[in-house]
């Protein structure tokens, strides 16, 4: 019963702790909702398309790569295909937190799963780790999960109106590329990263002309390939 | 295929990946070798995007030292590496864009 818990144990207070490990992250995530949301609409998505992503794909790396791809005509299957691949890591996220969802019921995993995001897992393994998943630590992974869901979908509201009063002359679309900087450049910690990230984007630039935009993932494997290689020399 | 389509499938797709493990956690296990790769995947992704955006935005490469979207990624770049502040890196990209083009435009090139 809850009421013999530790209080640090109740549902509610892991909840509460699940929220409060992903407050901080919010900040930096909600800049990048708003851009999300702004370069949305100014590649020609309708409102409701631009806020349906954020529900649906929940994911912000490829919903980054879908508004450059849709700005141009890119048959929508490799647009699929490319959400596809930029999400795969997220099998990583799921292969490390499942021993900790084993005993939940079906309903639990399943409402588990569309909350993981990078965030969300990043700050639940590490409470996972530490305290075990015996009693009520999923509602730890439910809070921060849905902290950042919250989030993302404000944010993407408030991106969808401000991409609207943003004069062209700002060239707002420059943030794209800017925001995946922010986002790699700090995580690049050891030679095997840097290769796999100068080859892609050499490989990316020989391989621009490929039809369909296919170049990109073209590019991505060649620059995991180098990554794998240069780990592998160690 | 409508935007519609194509976000309902590549939703559909992420939640997949994202549950894989989670339902099927005592039937399938992740090969080593896949394990090993996906750590790339996201940086090399993004790679892609940013040296395509920063070098062929006209259409063509520009390799030259008048492309402002270049010049101001780089020190997007540097920026990001010296202080890890993802703000910062943003602010200081777009500011300097703005500027070369201003100053370029100043200068007539």
């Amino acid at each position: 019963m809850a009421s013999e818990l530790p209080p640090m144990q109740t549902r509610g207070s892991q909840f509460t702790r699940g929220v409060k490990a992903i407050l901080p992250i919010l900040l930096a995530v909600a800049p990048f909702g708003m851009i999300y949301g702004a370069l949305a609409r100014q590649s020609g998505l309708s409102v409701a398309a631009a806020q349906s992503m954020s529900f649906i794909v929940f994911a912000g790396s490829s919903q980054f790569v879908t508004t450059q791809l849709v700005s141009q005509t890119i048959p929508g299957l490799v647009i699929v295909l490319t959400i596809f691949v930029v999400n795969l890591r997220h099998a990583l996220y799921s292969a490390s937190v499942a021993p900790y969802l084993q005993h939940l019921p079906a309903r639990w995993k399943a409402g588990l799963a569309y909350l993981l995001t990078d965030e969300a897992y990043a700050v639940s393994i590490l409470h996972y780790e530490k305290e075990g998943s015996a009693g009520n630590q999923h509602w730890f992974l439910f809070g921060a999960g849905l902290g950042l869901w919250t989030c993302w979908q404000l944010s993407t509201l408030a991106g969808i109106f401000l991409g609207a009063v943003i004069p062209a002359s700002w060239s707002l679309d420059f943030a794209l590329p800017l925001t995946f900087i922010a986002l790699i450049v700090p995580a690049l910690k050891d030679k095997a990263g840097v290769a796999a990230a100068l080859v892609a984007g050499v490989a990316g630039v020989i391989a621009f002309a490929l039809p369909y935009k296919l170049g990109i993932i073209t590019a991505a494997l060649v620059g995991v390939a180098a990554g794998m290689l240069v780990e592998g020399k160690k | 295929m409508s935007i519609w389509a194509v976000m309902l499938l590549g939703g559909a797709l992420t939640y997949l990946t994202r549950l894989s493990f989670i339902w099927l956690q005592d039937r399938i296990s992740m090969p080593p070798l896949a394990r090993r790769a996906l750590r790339f995947v996201p940086p090399a992704v993004l790679a892609v995007v940013i040296f395509q955006e920063l070098l062929y935005h006209s259409g063509s490469l520009d390799l030259s030292l008048v492309n402002t979207r270049l010049l101001a990624g780089i020190f997007a770049v540097i920026v990001a590496w010296r202080s890890r502040n993802p703000l910062l890196t943003i602010a200081a990209g777009m500011a300097s864009l703005l500027l070369l083009n201003l100053l370029f435009s100043f200068l007539g090139i």
